[in-house]
Order: structure tokens, then sequence, then C-alpha cells
């Protein structure tokens, strides 16, 4: 076992565990920490991945702007524990199943497919990830997806203005 | 690494993510699952964009093959930022109205 698969492996029970402990947790704020958790260990996929663009762009994007921003609605409502209602347990059980039975039936075909076997990801190696390729390709096969993200934005900013002010 | 890891780490995440959206009544942890699903599709994206340049890159060293995916990953996270503005915008102001960010009383549009 080398390095880049005991690399992967911890990374990966680290995200799962803190995914879990996403949901289990009964403050929101500790669901956000642990989401926070979760993105960074993406992260370190990426860096595994040598996709060192999206790597630093999934620690900015999601674990500086967005938890951050989630952070800030939660502290905003000043939610408290005790005041969420009772819990049905059978839904609860019931989404659990129904999940697992997702997971169970993906698995399978996966397990199936013909296609897959044998197929390896590139790990530390290849230039794609990297952001001078990305940007050339970003900038010259992508750039009109890429105008029309700045559309999307301003249509955003303005929609989350005019839904969150006050009338 | 064998790409059926990837696959199988990335739908453990993915049906995490679904758990949460059908069990937990609090809007924003739901809003928080949704982004675990977003995140668990994007390391897939990658990982078969790697699949695929590694298997070009035997032919033609100069070859991006791939790069598509990784650029897919990035619009992703470009609308899920816009997204997320806009959803926290939408719970704000369901809580105002509702003083509460239980699911549970959004089960009607009218008042």
């Amino acid at each position: 076992m080398n390095t880049i698969q005991v690399l992967f492996f911890f990374l990966s029970v680290l995200a799962i565990f803190s995914a879990i402990m996403v949901l289990v947790s009964k403050n929101p704020v500790h669901s956000v920490l642990w989401l926070i958790t979760v993105f960074f260990a993406i992260s370190g996929h990426y860096i595994l991945l040598n996709a060192q663009f999206l790597a630093i762009v999934n620690l900015i994007v999601y674990a500086g702007a967005i938890m951050v921003l989630f952070l800030f609605v939660i502290m905003l409502m000043n939610l408290n524990a005790d005041t969420a209602p009772r819990k049905n347990l059978w839904m609860k059980l019931a989404g659990v199943i129904s999940g697992g039975c997702f997971l169970m039936v993906l698995v399978s075909l996966v397990r199936q497919t013909v296609e897959l076997t044998g197929k390896t990801v590139m790990m530390k190696e290849g230039n794609i990830g990297l952001i001078r390729n990305l940007g050339k390709a970003l900038f010259t096969d992508f750039v009109i997806p890429f105008e029309i993200s700045s559309v999307l934005f301003l249509s955003a900013m303005v929609g989350a203005v005019v839904i969150g002010k006050k009338d | 690494m064998p790409i059926q890891y990837y696959i199988y780490f990335c739908l453990a995440l993915f049906s995490i993510g679904i758990i949460g959206v059908l069990t937990r009544k609090n809007a924003i942890i739901v809003f928080m699952c949704v982004e675990l699903m977003l995140n668990a599709v994007n390391l897939l994206l990658v990982a078969f964009s790697k699949m695929h340049h590694g298997a070009a890159l035997a032919g033609n060293p100069a070859t991006t093959v791939g790069i598509d995916g990784q650029l897919f990953v990035f619009f992703i996270m470009v609308v899920a930022a816009a997204e997320v503005s806009v959803g926290l915008a939408i719970i704000v102001m369901m809580y105002r109205n509702t003083h509460s960010v239980d699911i549970n009383f959004l089960n009607r549009l009218k008042n």
C-alpha cells in the first residue's frame, strides 16, 4: 500500500464520517463545521488527482464563501435546538431505508458493469488540472458559457436582494 | 487507483446527502445536504476526467482530453454559488414569515 492509497482511504473515511456527522448533529452550527471538513477532504482528493485549480477553487468558494454564508444565516436566525418539533421516527427510518436502497442498487450496477473493469484513474500526474491549461480552454472553447455565467451571477445577485428585502 | 473506488466513495456521499434530504426537517440542513450531493458529483466528474486523460495520454503525450470534465466542475461551482445565495435568501424570507425553518410548515403555498 503506497502513500497515495493511504491518503485516498484516509480522506474517504474522513469525508464519509464528516458527512454522517452533518446529518446526526443536533446543532446546525456543528453541521456547518462538519460540512467544512467534508469540503476539505474533497479538496484533498482533488489535490491527489492533480486538479490543483479545482482544489483551490473548492476551498475558496465552498469552504470559504458558501459555508460562511450558511453560518451567517444560521446566526441571523438564532435557532435553538429545543424549539425543534417532535420528529417522526418512522419517517426517518423510511428515509434511511430508501437512501440505502438507492446506494445498494447503484453499487450493484457498478459491480456488474463490464466497461469499468480495469479502468484506473491517473493520480498525481497529468497536467490538465493546472490553471494554465484550464484557463486556455476556458477562454477559447468555453468563453460563451463563461460570459453567460456572469449574467447568471448578476441575476442571482438581483434576485437575492429582491427576495431578502423587507417590504 | 481503480475507478470503482471513486464511484463507490461518491455514491456513499451522494446517498448520505439523499438520506439527509429525506430525513432532516431543518431547511438549512436540507440545503447543506444538497451541497454535499453536488460535491460528490463534482469529485466523480474529476475522477472520470482523469481516467479518460490517462487513457488518452498513452497515445498522444500532448493531449488535453478530459479537460471538459474539469471545466464542467468549474461551472457547477459557479451555478452552486448563485443557487446558494438565492436559496438562503428564500430561507431567510421564510423564517421572517413563519418564525421557523421547519419544512413541515411549507406544505402549502397559500398563506
